[in-house]
């Protein structure tokens, strides 16, 4: 149980903010908002009257949705932006966009940005709560919660599991949430890429790295496959998607290597044949699928704490 | 305490006709134990036992945004695990005050679905009600003025059963 009952922010930009007892008051109010998604009517009014724009710079399915089902589930009024055929494509800047959405004085802003760091600029000149939906290479802390609330839930701790990350660890957002939370809670964290996809100072994180998925994967508790992001590649980091399979791909066979209760993991979308075999992604261990169920609690739970975050700030 | 809890359980028991379609729903934190001895009673009595659930109300609360300062509440867990649709729903709490907690509990139990009929148990009643509610079953009235607080405490809580009148 959570030492704390509020966040020290008004803002979720990233993991690398928000302290261990933080973490475990939102995975706390999240198993809560959870057995909200489970009732008959899935709604609850605690948000009413509350307005949240969906600020989406960057193509996302899963993320937009699972945020919109969030604030929906909590009785909030939402409005969605995408950048096709906004004025973004218009020619217009992050600042005035946030300026002008500002004016109709939304309480909170979900914003995903392929700039890392849109977030936190965002923060500066907005009065509104700022909820980080993933920017650029930097963080995307609700994933990096919701796995692990879905660790928790089926293997019952963070400290001391062994997870092993495995795949494009250059590009991804979802690695470095990963880590960073995971190593704040007391996981032991390995790291595993081809070497042309492994980002320098990985390893002062924390991390153990490898170039070997083998390696990386023995005794594992936990295995989270990243995608291979052909769309930040342009072809320069890998001979071909089928070499990646043969080297760093998640097979049945490869998986003999790690805890018997291994669970599987992927953020999504998945890149079947790629960066993990159909007969792992529909087999016994994974949880893939829980992943994205436990999503739309754990970004309830952000939004509800959130915005008691934001009457202190009101008054002040 | 104890003898109160029996009295309320021959009452709903009299009133009822029968516990059949019977079942308690506790607000956390201390009405759920109290609705866990009720069941306990009317098992003892009737032979029949009712099924029980949890309720945390923080969820529907009218006070939420509404506070200038200050943290939003901790929210803990729901737990019915009956189908509340025809049943008679026994709402439990420990102390009945400006009667805001037992219209939260009412707007979240009805999203659980249609019960027949929904009837109130509160230990005590403290007056001062804002809205219009009352209890069918009360442990005991203590005129309190609104300064004042009202702690009850359970030993499966607190570790000791106990009504105390601060302030």
């Amino acid at each position: 149980m959570s030492t704390i009952t509020a966040l020290r922010s008004r803002h979720l930009l990233g993991i690398a903010e928000l302290d261990p007892s933080e973490i475990d008051l939102i995975l706390q109010t999240a198993t809560a908002m959870k057995e909200v998604g489970a009732r008959p009517i899935k709604k609850v009014p605690t948000l009413r009257g509350r307005t949240i724009i969906n600020l989406f710079f960057e193509a996302s399915t899963r993320t937009r949705m699972s945020f919109e089902l969030a604030e929906k589930r909590l009785s909030a009024d939402t409005l969605g932006m995408t950048t096709a055929g906004s004025s973004v494509a218009k020619g217009e800047t992050l600042s005035d966009t946030a300026r002008t959405l500002e004016a109709m004085s939304p309480d909170m802003i979900v914003m995903r940005h392929a700039s890392s760091g849109a977030p936190q600029h965002l923060a500066r000149i907005c009065r509104a709560s700022i909820i980080n939906a993933g920017d650029g290479m930097h963080e995307h802390p609700t994933q990096a919660l919701l796995d692990a609330f879905t660790m928790v839930e089926h293997k019952n701790r963070l400290a001391g599991l062994r997870v092993a990350i495995v795949g494009d660890l250059a590009h991804s957002r979802v690695l470095r949430s990963n880590v960073l939370l995971l190593t704040r809670m007391g996981a032991d964290v390995r790291a595993c890429g081809p070497a042309t996809l492994v980002p320098p100072g990985l390893d002062r994180l924390g991390v153990r790295v490898s170039t070997s998925i083998d390696e990386a994967i023995d005794g594992a508790d936990v295995v989270m496959m990243l995608r291979v992001q052909h769309e930040r590649m342009h072809g320069l980091f890998l001979p071909s998607l089928r070499e990646y399979f043969a080297l760093f791909g998640l097979t049945a066979s490869r998986l003999e290597r790690a805890a018997p209760d291994v669970i599987v993991m992927h953020p999504g979308p998945m890149n079947r044949g790629v960066e993990i075999d159909s007969e792992v992604a529909d087999g016994p261990w994974s949880v893939i699928l829980d992943q994205v169920a436990n999503g739309v609690a754990v970004r309830m739970a952000v939004l509800y704490l959130l915005a008691g975050e934001e009457r202190d700030h009101f008054k002040s | 305490m104890a003898r109160t809890l029996t009295r309320i359980a021959h009452e709903i028991l009299e009133r009822n006709r029968g516990v059949e379609d019977l079942a308690l729903v506790g607000i956390r934190a201390r009405g759920v134990p109290l609705a866990e001895r009720l069941a306990a009673h009317l098992h003892e009595f009737s032979g029949v036992t009712v099924p029980t659930g949890a309720l945390d109300i923080t969820l529907y609360r009218d006070d939420l945004m509404h506070h200038a300062v200050g943290p939003q509440p901790v929210i803990r867990s729901t737990e019915i695990s009956f189908s509340t649709d025809d049943r008679l729903i026994l709402l439990v709490d420990d102390v009945l005050f400006t009667g805001r907690t037992i219209r939260a509990a009412l707007d979240a139990l009805i999203d659980f679905g249609r019960p027949r009929a929904i009837q109130l148990v509160a230990l005590i009643d403290r007056g001062h009600r804002e809205l219009p509610i009352r209890a069918d079953y009360v442990g005991r009235n203590i005129p309190t003025s609104r300064q004042q607080s009202v702690q009850v405490r359970l030993r499966e809580i607190d570790g000791k059963d106990e009504v105390e009148v601060e302030g």
